[in-house]
């Protein structure tokens, strides 16, 4: 490995995307992921990559919807009120059965909201990023070597299951610096459509025709179409999800917490842990799928789970989900880009009853 | 041992420099080192803030609040954050620019006239080096090798002529 370097967290991933062999980056500003372009505008070029400001968002996902489809790895970025209008691509590029990487460095929301840190678009990203029967792959960072150790996860896996990959951070990850170390022996070699015997590539009469499209009149065909999809999603969640567990092997009370929100979580636990308090941290790394086993492996001592978000409770479902109700959920956050301080959480922890 | 440093003052004054200049020691000082830039609507001229944070463990929240040092450059900034030092905290104020002196007993405050001593000393524009070697001084948070090491790799390339001053201006600092 190399040295370490202070870096961005935008930045740390936008280098980490062209180690991992994305070809071409589709971009468009906006406060706070613009660092991805920047970067990207002056690596790009340098290693014989492809970088282009599109006119909108909209335009950056189809760009991105016919260079998946000629199976080169490509990306695209933005920040929430961005990724709501790239939703109808992301909708067409999950019909199509296209691979390809979406950065959100979410802000708070709706509407245009605010340009702080936010993690309001769980249900979004995790619901419904578009329109149809669909999900997406979704990763959660939470430090800035994880934004780029990330990186390269989300592209393998969204080749490996032809699907698009979301990494979601926010303003906080984009925009902090933290030490980063990439392996400067590695080769940078960009991506090609090898191995990807469904890219339209050109047939050259030596085969049939490979056709990318989501439009399927006839009923039945579609069902089937997504059938098929879905038992492929059976295989991911039974084999794709990341978590971290810190502390919960004895945690009587566990915050589970994604993203920047769970650094705020481990420094509350600390503090509980100095008051004797038996607390942990359930950190879901993959939001979908959702590592179920995983958090209910966490709570195996828990009394009460308490979930803590930069929005007015979002992932709260997915818990209550996970733990089939059977054990108390509450939550505590802060929104509107406001960032909650370790104190606020602890402070519910004590409230819990977990200062007995 | 944790650190939370808040660096304020105007923009164009050098304060995201500095504290990028000061994660760097505490890397090269073999610590856990974030740096968060306030990244509202700012502009030249503006009031400009980062939080550093230096620690021996991981670190939580990137965002400092409650700082253990202030180093602040302007009277707008000051009249924000010094209430917020925690007790036994330092505050360390460029007394050129904020004509304010601190009533609290609790903490410590550090008066440096450093956009003077730049002036003085043919150093343009780097009272903020300046005050950051005071707070050096101060705190002890970075050996001459480290500062060296850190000054070398945060001045760009570009402006390798500067490397000099900078460590010119830092030593100035730790000399008050």
């Amino acid at each position: 490995m190399s040295e370490l370097t202070l870096m961005k967290g935008n930045e740390a991933l936008a280098e980490a995307a062209i180690r991992a062999g994305c070809k071409c980056f589709f971009g468009y500003p906006i406060t706070p992921q613009t660092e991805i372009s920047a970067y990207l505008s002056k690596r790009m070029p340098k290693v014989g990559g492809v970088f282009l400001q599109a006119e909108s968002e909209v335009a950056a996902i189809n760009m991105v919807y016919g260079c998946a489809g000629s199976g080169i790895r490509c990306m695209t970025s933005s920040s929430s009120p961005g990724i709501s209008l790239k939703t109808e691509g992301i909708s067409y590029i999950a019909g199509a059965d296209l691979p390809c990487v979406i950065i959100n460095v979410q802000r708070g929301g709706p509407g245009l909201g605010g340009i702080q840190p936010s993690q309001a678009d769980y249900w979004q990203v995790t619901r419904a990023l578009g329109h149809g029967d669909f999900h997406v792959l979704v990763f959660a960072p939470s430090t800035v070597q994880e934004m780029a150790d990330t990186v390269q996860k989300a592209f393998d896996l969204a080749d490996k299951y032809r699907m698009p990959a979301v990494i979601l951070a926010d303003g906080l990850l984009g925009q902090m610096m933290e030490p980063v170390a990439f392996d400067e022996d590695a080769e940078i070699k960009m991506s090609d459509a090898s191995n990807k015997p469904w890219a339209a590539t050109g047939h050259k009469n030596q085969r049939k025709h490979n056709i990318i499209n989501s439009l399927y009149l006839q009923a039945e065909e579609l069902e089937e179409k997504i059938r098929n999809r879905f038992e492929r999603y059976e295989q991911v969640k039974a084999n794709e999800t990341m978590a971290e567990c810190y502390k919960t092997e004895d945690a009587e009370i566990v915050v589970a917490a994604y993203g920047s929100t769970a650094r705020l979580a481990k420094s509350a636990v600390e503090l509980a842990r100095k008051e004797g308090i038996k607390a942990g941290v359930f950190r879901p790394i993959t939001l979908w799928p959702y590592p179920v086993n995983e958090l209910n492996e966490a709570c195996k001592n828990a009394k009460k789970v308490l979930v803590t978000e930069m929005s007015m409770g979002q992932m709260v479902d997915d818990v209550k989900l996970a733990l089939n109700c059977r054990i108390p959920v509450e939550f505590v956050g802060r929104t509107g880009g406001v960032i909650p301080s370790p104190a606020e959480i602890l402070n519910k922890i004590k409230e819990m009853g977990g200062d007995k | 041992m944790t650190n939370d440093i808040l660096l304020a003052g105007f923009g164009g004054q050098g304060i995201l420099f500095i504290g990028k200049l000061l994660a760097y020691m505490g890397l090269y000082a073999d610590k856990h080192v974030s740096w968060l830039p306030s990244y509202g609507p700012e502009m030249r001229g503006g009031t400009c803030n980062c939080s550093v944070c230096i620690s021996d463990d991981p670190i939580g929240s990137p965002l400092v609040l409650d700082p253990d040092i202030l180093l602040v450059m302007n009277t707008p900034s000051y009249d924000k954050f010094i209430g917020n030092v925690k007790a036994g905290g330092k505050c360390f104020i460029d007394s050129s620019l904020i004509e304010e002196k601190c009533g609290r007993s609790d903490i410590e405050c550090f008066y440096v006239p450093a956009t003077e001593l730049a002036n003085s000393n043919g150093l343009k524009g780097m009272a903020n080096v300046i005050l950051l070697g005071k707070v050096i001084k101060e705190t002890g948070i970075a050996s001459q090798e480290v500062i060296e090491k850190a000054v070398h790799k945060v001045v760009p390339p570009k402006k390798a002529n500067l490397i000099e001053a900078n460590l010119t201006a830092l030593k100035l600092g730790m000399e008050q």
